[in-house]
């Protein structure tokens, strides 16, 4: 069965780039609770990158390694939303959460429909550990509704969230987070906020090709 | 000549890389050990896909393997792990030395982690709360128990 490799990049990536920027809260939450909760979520939202990595790797004949560190910034396909820096503003970051964990939730849904035995057996795995992201950000939520920086964050943020879905799946979000439907903003065009990133990220890897650490 | 109940007893006296209590038998992460001639077949299942310490675990089991003079296919399933697969035993171990075992079903909702039936490791009362939903490892919760006073870890269900 040939897989859906734009598909598998896509989840990867958002997971890959959202980890990461989840990770700049180590160290500097603002409750130590809060500095632990991110740091775990941003290792299980990579985990998850690398276990798509490796199913699009046996189609594409390389490995997750190389998926996530040897490319150029412009062939990520990840969504803008994930791309962001926001590790000085923690509405926005509760906002961005919320919204993500909604969608993400939605289409692991459909994959756990997959005819492919590997990619819905990994959906399910994934769902049940993004359980735990999702009672994190569904408490967040509650907690900041009435908060006008984070009512504006959402705002702000939403043709974001949409456009991290496919177009057939939106719907379910907007019924999900109760906001109506608009324009998105579309995969595609990357943030500045990518560059910066995968500088930081690659940086070892690129200091020296092909060692193995 | 060996068998898959040498194996299963080679696998059993190795320590989880970050709860070294439990063996990764206890833990129920290997879920199949067949014995082909000289070739040893292991299936295993890490507990949290984001888990640093995969690469550790297939390593160990591959060693002992050869130990035993057979040569390793240790394979990662697919096949998601659930912690309901945590042996009665490891369950003891992990009580004994203060990590709250998981609790029987799993959580769809924060209300339920909040609510159900967390019993603390150290005295045994269920008066305790949910402090935290994440810990030090991405398997484990932070409660705190009201009756004794003392925090503890709480491995997740899965």
């Amino acid at each position: 069965m040939s897989r859906d490799i734009t598909a598998l990049l896509r989840l990867a990536d958002d997971e890959l780039i959202l980890g990461w920027r989840n990770s700049e809260w180590t160290g500097i939450a603002p409750f130590l609770e809060e500095d632990v909760a991110f740091s775990s979520i941003a290792q299980t939202e990579i985990g998850h990158a690398r276990a798509w990595y490796e199913l699009a790797a046996k189609e594409l004949g390389t490995d997750a390694d190389s998926l996530a560190f040897d490319r150029e910034p412009d062939e990520y396909l990840c969504a803008p939303l994930v791309e962001m820096r926001m590790a000085d503003d923690w509405a926005r970051t509760i906002a961005r959460h919320w919204l993500y964990e909604t969608a993400d939730r939605i289409r692991i849904q459909v994959l756990l429909n997959s005819q492919d035995r590997e990619v819905a057996g990994l959906a399910e795995k994934i769902d049940r550990e993004e359980a735990y992201h999702r009672m994190h950000a569904e408490m967040w939520a509650e907690r900041l509704r009435d908060e006008p920086a984070f009512r504006e964050a959402v705002d702000e943020l939403w043709p974001y969230a949409l456009g991290l879905l496919p177009e057939g799946q939106r719907p379910l979000l907007c019924q999900a987070v109760e906001m109506r439907a608009g324009e998105a903003i579309e995969r595609g065009e990357h943030t500045e906020g990518l560059r910066p990133l995968w500088e930081e990220m690659t940086m070892v890897r690129r200091s020296v090709p092909g060692a193995s650490w | 000549m060996v068998t898959a109940e040498r194996v299963w007893e080679a696998l059993a006296e190795i320590p989880d890389p970050e709860i070294p209590v439990v063996s990764l038998v206890d833990l129920g992460v290997v879920r199949d050990v067949e014995v082909d001639g000289e070739r040893v077949y292991v299936g295993f299942t890490p507990t949290f896909l984001g888990c640093p310490a995969l690469e550790v675990m297939r390593d160990q089991m591959a060693e002992r393997i050869r130990e035993l003079g057979a040569e390793p296919d240790v394979e990662v399933l697919s096949e998601g792990w659930s912690s309901d697969w945590i042996t009665e035993e490891g369950r003891r171990k992990l009580r004994d030395s203060g990590f709250a075992p998981p609790s029987g079903h799993s959580p769809a909702t924060l209300l339920q982690i909040q609510t159900n039936t967390h019993a603390c490791p150290y005295c045994g009362s269920t008066d305790t709360r949910l402090d935290n939903l994440f810990g030090p490892t991405p398997c484990r919760s932070i409660r705190y128990c009201n009756a004794c006073r003392q925090p503890f870890e709480q491995f997740k269900t899965l």
